[in-house]
């Protein structure tokens, strides 16, 4: 068994951790101003914007793989001019697989900390700016600490979400080792090949993961709640 | 001086009105403004801090603080305000809460000290009392020591034994600071309590503007109260009859000598004034 673990390709797993961490901060600085605007806007694009955020949540990863590679691709105006201007070519790469992942778990970043920031007491937000403090020090300095268990949701289920990848990841990136092969596609692969006892180990691999990640998230947020509630 | 000429269209309980509100308020003046529930007294209040869009003409010491075009960020204004729920930094101790707003400890203590906090300074939000709360609400509004202090129902929440105790430090604070406050309360206690100029306001409109000093000078002097009372409750104690009464919610007993008063009797309560 040990002999079996230590022989254990492990690049995928290191692939999918790398894309986890590149798209969960990439996700957190593009998704903390839309979710700012979207928790306090009254305009009436924001159920448009909604929409649009929470798409990939109902959309088959294979649609919305095949649109993200047809618009990435050489022969779309996107990407020629991507590899004539930049010679970036974003199909079947590892930053192909950075941008697909960042429109799939676009969702889970958005979603949370629009929650997180519409519980928050508005007054105390006024209070902010009433002390002369801008919106950038009163998101970081009142708003975010504020709301520590949508945050720690946020950053982290998009960061499992992202391991968890499968569909968007292999009609965007294929299977290239080294490359684009990362877990999920690798089980698939081995179990195909019926290579049952590899393809066990890797997915045992990720359960246990995914499984002790969710239990902290959790853990960590009945904690924070008995703060926030207080003791007399 | 403040000067205010705002328009706002509301919508209030009967339905859409203006708030069409046009005063000047003097330097030191303790301003209590009170009004049915949908009147536009928060609105008002909010107008000023600049919390929210209304149009027309607020200029403080001549500074124009917003006209139709042009309007000073609500960071920029000369202002301090108080809640009326619980508004405090969650994340902060007490302490921290005043010198977020300004890093100025003197200060801190000094304010923490005139309202009886000194001992809560490391204590978190979550762990204090409503009356606490709101003592460290006042405080730290008046970190950016500002010229202006705007209070919404501060006290709305609180029992009369805290009540009163408040008003004692609130005027205290608004003596040796040397404040223009406004405060929004629905209690005639607190406008009889702190207020040197009452506001009623009535559908976005004032109703009334009255000077308190004039008005407590007028009220008459009387040597003797009467007050309605209702007997609750008829008991024996050692062969004599008492009554259990009721005046204004406080329960009295008094000795019978007239065998023909029974429950629910409606009495007549006449009582001499002396302290």
């Amino acid at each position: 068994m040990f002999e079996l673990i230590t022989n254990l390709d492990f690049t995928p797993f290191l692939l999918s951790f790398k894309l986890a961490s590149i798209t969960t901060v990439i996700l957190f600085i593009l998704c903390l101003p839309l979710a700012w605007y979207l928790a306090n806007t009254k305009s009436k694009l924001k159920p448009y914007i909604e929409t649009i955020t929470a798409l990939p949540l109902v959309l088959p990863p294979s649609v919305l793989g095949f649109y993200i590679l047809i618009s990435l691709s050489s022969n779309s105006p996107f990407g020629s001019y991507l590899d004539e201007v930049f010679d970036i070519q974003l199909a079947f790469t590892f930053n192909g697989l950075v941008v697909a992942s960042i429109f799939y778990s676009l969702p889970f970043m958005v979603q949370p900390l629009q929650n997180g920031f519409e519980s928050l007491n508005k007054n105390m937000i006024e209070s902010s700016y009433i002390a002369g403090k801008s919106i950038i020090t009163t998101i970081f300095k009142v708003a975010l600490p504020n709301i520590k268990p949508a945050l720690l949701t946020a950053l982290v289920i998009t960061f499992a979400h992202t391991i968890g990848e499968f569909g968007v990841v292999l009609m965007v990136g294929g299977s290239i080792e080294g490359q684009t092969r990362v877990a999920s596609i690798a089980i698939y692969e081995l179990s195909e090949g019926m290579d049952y006892t590899n393809a066990h180990i890797y997915s045992a691999f990720m359960l246990i993961i995914s499984f002790i990640v969710l239990l902290s998230v959790y853990m960590f947020n009945a904690k924070q709640k008995q703060k926030l509630v207080g003791f007399k | 001086m403040i000067h205010i000429d705002i328009k706002k269209p509301l919508l209030g309980v009967d339905g859409f009105m203006q708030l069409d509100i046009n005063i000047n308020i003097n330097k030191n003046e303790f301003i209590v403004i009170s009004g049915n529930s949908g009147s536009g007294k928060t609105t008002l209040l909010r107008c000023l801090a600049g919390l929210e869009e209304c149009s027309g003409t607020i200029k403080v010491d001549n500074i124009l603080w917003q006209d139709n075009t042009n309007k000073l960020k609500v960071q920029k204004r000369d202002i301090g305000f108080v809640f009326q729920s619980d508004a405090l930094f969650m994340n902060m101790n007490v302490l921290d809460n005043l010198l977020y707003v300004n890093n100025d400890m003197t200060l801190a203590l000094r304010l923490l000290d005139m309202t009886n906090m000194s001992s809560f300074q490391k204590t978190m939000p979550a762990n204090l009392s409503g009356g606490q709360k709101q003592r460290v609400s006042i405080c730290r509004a008046l970190m950016k020591r500002p010229n202006i202090l705007l209070l919404d129902e501060p006290f709305s929440a609180l029992d009369n034994n805290i009540k009163s105790k408040l008003y004692t430090e609130l005027l205290q604070i608004h003596n040796e600071f040397n404040l223009t406050t406004i405060m929004v309360s629905h209690d005639l206690n607190e406008v009889y309590a702190l207020a040197s100029r009452h506001i009623i306001l009535d559908n976005g409109i004032i109703k009334k503007d009255e000077n308190l000093s004039e008005l407590l000078n007028n009220i008459e002097v009387k040597e003797q109260i009467q007050l309605d009372a209702k007997i609750l409750k008829i008991i024996n104690i050692n062969n004599q009859k008492h009554a259990i009464v009721n005046i204004n919610n406080k329960f009295i007993n008094i000795k019978l000598n007239n065998n023909k008063c029974k429950v629910g009797d409606n009495l007549i309560i006449l009582s001499e004034l002396f302290i």
